[in-house]
């Protein structure tokens, strides 16, 4: 079950990195994008724990640096992914989350994700955008996350929770 | 041993622990593997940060980015060309189909003559400065591969650079210029067989040498990394003196061998000009030709009689 789990968890992750550069890209309101990487990632820390949530945030990442158009430090996604899902996996691991729950952890997971990976910019001289550009760009994209959210995460995490539903009968 | 044991006895859970770890067993993961594991996740982004911050051009993870860019590079193109007919219907809402065709030809007739116009001066200049026939010869001696942009780069990122579905099978190389009809879009970073990375100019990282069109003055036009869909270019020319006027055009300077910048080419035109007392230079802002929102079919400039797996608009605008 865990190696169809990975399998999965990968799947997802390549979808959504896809569809965040060829689809989005679209509908974008100034170049800012959702972060369904980000998303995913959240999905699989509600669901399956940090340790889960961290290796496939590493992978996202990853992919979210090497694939093209990237073009900046690779392992600066990386870092930004496996943050998230060391701070979604501690959110409430007893209990399934609620609506409001699931929300603002996305919410706080794309401050978090959006600003360390700007800040690793901004320590490696690899950014070249004044703070208020940062600001901004942190502010919409928490928007869109929380936006596409209702959306995603059901998806993500019904997809991570039916592969091992034997955690919730035991 | 006693002293072993002890601890343990005392540690025994409380009668309504073990129910909840019941209820969800792994959902209450082990605290030291948790953070076992992201001390070693987090020393494997800062080896990755490290050897490609240190590696520069020659990082050792350019061949995992080309891998990475092999294997996504045709399912970028494959998801592109599905989701076309998707992605273009905001058009069809501005105008209907017959119209439609009629405003892209125009549109095109049009950006055609904005670019003599905004280039007589510049070549009228060259022309009196006996340039124009090598000039003319070294841009005959051009032509373009046709391709579409795949794929686009998020603002998050903060920097600004798309795929196209151009790789080296269709002659391309790093350092090629790329252009669309308004002007200037960029350079070519990097290919793989079927794709190529493409910085655009309002990257904070790009630098292209332009000149005034009307005084032939020399300048470097850099991205400002703004974001959204009003890019701005700054200009600083290296002749302080010289005080560009608005609407004035700037074209490329080009460089030897026309990489990674041919000659000529237009970028964009002049809108506002600061001069500090303090700097040495003269700073220009400029708007450029091309719209970068909405960015598709561009032309990778190649050298004439490229090897190419699509036809190649070559310079007197046959397809070969």
């Amino acid at each position: 079950m865990t190696a169809l789990r990975v399998l999965a968890g990968a799947a997802l992750v390549v979808v959504a990195l896809i569809l965040q550069v060829s689809l989005f890209p679209h509908v974008a309101w100034q170049g800012i994008v959702p972060n369904l990487c980000l998303l995913v990632v959240v999905g699989a820390a509600l669901t399956r724990g940090p340790q889960f949530a961290m290796t496939l945030g590493f992978t996202a990442g990853v992919l979210l640096d090497l694939a093209p158009p990237a073009d900046h430090v690779a392992g600066r996604w990386a870092l930004a992914l496996v943050l998230v899902g060391y701070v979604a996996g501690r959110v409430r691991q007893d209990v399934r989350p609620s609506a409001v729950g699931v929300v603002s952890t996305v919410a706080a997971s794309s401050f978090l994700g959006t600003s360390v990976f700007a800040l690793s910019g901004l320590l490696l001289g690899d950014l070249d955008v004044g703070v208020p550009g940062l600001l901004e760009v942190i502010g919409v994209a928490i928007v869109w996350d929380v936006l596409l959210t209702p959306f995603v995460l059901p998806l993500v995490m019904r997809t991570f929770d039916r592969l091992e539903p034997a955690t919730a009968t035991a | 041993m006693a002293l072993l044991e002890r601890p343990a006895v005392d540690r025994r859970p409380s009668p309504v622990a073990p129910r909840e770890r019941r209820w969800r067993p792994s959902r209450v993961p082990n605290r030291r593997g948790v953070r076992s594991l992201l001390v070693a996740l987090l020393m494997a982004c800062a080896t990755l940060v490290t050897l490609d911050a240190q590696g520069g051009d020659a990082s050792p993870l350019e061949p995992a980015r080309r891998a990475v860019g092999e294997a996504f590079g045709p399912i970028e193109i494959a998801t592109a060309t599905a989701l076309r007919p998707f992605t273009t219907v905001p058009e069809w809402f501005r105008s209907q189909d017959a119209l439609r065709g009629d405003l892209e030809r125009l549109e095109a007739d049009n950006a055609v003559l904005r670019e003599q116009v905004a280039t007589s001066g510049f070549d009228r200049n060259r022309l009196a400065e006996y340039d124009g026939l090598t000039a003319a010869a070294e841009r005959a001696g051009y032509a373009l591969v046709p391709s579409r942009v795949v794929a686009i780069g998020p603002a998050q990122t903060f920097s600004r650079s798309v795929t196209i579905d151009a790789g080296s099978r269709a002659g391309v190389a790093p350092d090629m210029t790329v252009v669309n009809n308004d002007g200037l879009v960029g350079r070519v970073l990097r290919v793989t067989r079927t794709t190529a990375t493409v910085l655009l100019i309002l990257d904070g990282d790009s630098v292209v040498g332009g000149r005034i069109g009307s005084s032939l003055e020399a300048g470097f036009l850099r991205g400002r990394g703004v974001l959204g869909n009003d890019g701005r270019l700054d200009l600083e020319l290296v002749d302080d003196t010289i005080v560009p006027a608005q609407d004035d055009a700037v074209v490329t300077w080009g460089s030897e061998d026309g990489a990674p910048y041919v000659a000529g080419i237009p970028i964009g035109r002049v809108t506002q000009v600061f001069t500090s007392l303090r700097e040495t230079a003269t700073r220009a802002v400029i708007d450029p030709y091309v719209d970068f929102s909405a960015l598709d079919l561009v032309g990778v400039v190649v050298p004439s009689g490229t090897r190419s797996d699509r036809a190649v608009i070559e310079a007197d605008g046959s397809i070969r």
